[in-house]
């Protein structure tokens, strides 16, 4: 039996039909995986803050976070106190490396609510270190980092990462090359004024070996992503500059 | 070629569906399709080598697919019937993959999008599995991802060697900070080889070369 499927009658029970199939398969999927693709993702936070603090199996250039299975295990060896930074107020919350970076980051447009800012508080070597997560733009999209800070704001580990940057461009932003540039870059001029790190074309120090500069090299042909890298860091990082004004007073 | 023909794994038929995209019929140099990818993603040889293999098996898989399907697909709504299936396939793969190897979901996520919207994949539906069968639809879609493939590694492998000066991540010529090997003799990596508009001439002196070796490609 042939089917007239030049009907208009036709094609409108097909596009039913595949949109109630495509709808409930996709839908299946995703709330069957849901659950493993929540832990992953939390794994992944913690293997991203440990990785700022120093912890991770990097071997010559490679990025090498610490393995899953010790990830949380590690965790809470190394981070003390997690605390979130709300108006004038500091919230201890063993919970705070789950609040969401880009919803607060989108509640703040509202000037009546007052952001949270999680910091994770970790002691490695004897060093307290805290550990801010920033985020911001790209070229395409979302980029973010956690940065591991000590208490006057100089740069001890850096982790980038993107959402959806030009792979060999601006994708490089999660390369050693390019994050290693950020460690001991002050983020406070000797005034104590919030300076920042600009990701520079015209730094010429590929090494970074002048720490008080506010520079990096940036990436050739990736303008935009380390504008955003740039931009960054100073809207969400200057955020923490009163605490770390409090605790050093 | 002939291989598969002579060990008698395929029809002489079947087999040019393989090895036609990889000489006179390429999807990039000849078809001119899914140019946007491979100028966007060839700066690395790894990233080259990733989208193929992806480029491989949404190709293999939607062809079956459509050409299962290609029976009762409407005229009419043909075309939104292929971008829903490729985009489900597309998006089934990344959860599986965000859910049981987390690792590998992070690099592929950024060609995620460049799947879904490369034109070899809706041209191939459209020109071949909806008027073929099953198993001639998956040797087109495997033949013309191979002939992807090979473009976008040749054009990776110059673009990451000159303009980086490495192959796969390794620094295969010497240390452009440290001046070791070559840079010591005073060579610089070019930048512009980073960039896409040097893609599209290596593609363009590919396409050269090709037509300068088989003359019948050339239009009158």
């Amino acid at each position: 039996m042939a089917i007239n499927t030049e009907k208009n009658s036709y094609t409108l029970l097909f596009a039913v039909c595949l949109v109630v199939i495509v709808g409930t398969l996709l839908a299946a999927v995703d709330s069957s995986l849901k659950e493993k693709i929540r832990i992953n993702k939390i794994l992944e936070k913690q293997q991203n803050i440990l990785y700022a603090i120093g912890i991770n199996e990097n071997e010559g250039n490679s990025v090498s976070f610490i393995s899953t299975e010790k990830a949380e295990q590690e965790f809470n060896k190394y981070v003390i106190n997690q605390i979130y930074i709300q108006g004038q107020n500091i919230i201890e919350d063993d919970k705070a490396y789950l609040i969401d970076v880009k919803k607060e980051k989108a509640l703040s447009k509202d000037p009546n609510y007052k952001r949270r800012l999680p910091l994770f508080i970790a002691e490695k070597d004897g060093k307290n270190l805290y550990v801010a997560p920033i985020r911001g733009k790209g070229l395409w999209d979302a980029i973010w980092a956690y940065v591991s800070m000590d208490e006057n704001m100089v740069i001890r580990g850096i982790y980038f990462d993107h959402k959806g940057e030009t792979p060999g461009l601006g994708a490089n932003i999660k390369q050693r090359f390019f994050m290693d540039d950020f460690i001991g870059e002050a983020l406070l001029d000797s005034e104590g004024k919030f300076k920042g790190v600009n990701v520079s074309k015209t730094n010429l120090d590929p090494k970074n070996e002048d720490k008080y500069d506010h520079e990096v090299d940036a990436i050739a042909g990736s303008t935009i992503t380390g504008d955003g890298v740039t931009a960054m860091i100073r809207s969400d990082l200057s955020l923490y500059q009163s605490y770390f004004n409090n605790i050093n007073n | 070629m002939g291989l598969f023909n002579k060990v008698g794994l395929l029809s002489k038929k079947d087999e040019k569906l393989i090895s036609d995209p990889l000489s006179d019929n390429n999807p990039i140099t000849v078809q001119v399709l899914g140019i946007c990818s491979a100028l966007a993603i060839t700066a690395e040889l790894e990233a080259s080598v990733v989208m193929s293999v992806s480029v491989l098996f949404v190709m293999g898989v939607g062809n079956v697919v459509i050409s299962m399907i290609r029976n009762i697909v409407p005229s009419k709504i043909r075309i939104i019937v292929q971008l829903t299936v490729i985009a489900t396939l597309v998006i089934i793969v990344d959860l599986v993959l965000k859910a049981f190897a987390y690792e590998l979901s992070k690099t592929l996520s950024v060609f995620i999008g460049l799947i879904i919207t490369n034109c070899i994949i809706m041209g191939r539906f459209e020109a071949f599995a909806l008027g073929n069968g099953l198993w001639r639809s998956f040797l087109d879609g495997i033949g013309n991802a191979f002939g992807y493939a090979v473009i976008l590694v040749i054009v990776g492998f110059f673009r990451e060697l000159l303009g980086s000066g490495t192959l796969w991540g390794f620094a295969v010529l010497g240390d452009p900070i440290d001046k070791t090997y070559l840079y010591a003799l005073g060579y610089e990596n070019n930048g512009f080889m980073l960039l896409s508009p040097m893609a599209l001439i290596v593609v363009g002196i590919i396409i050269w070369v090709q037509r300068a070796r088989s003359k019948h490609l050339i239009e009158e």
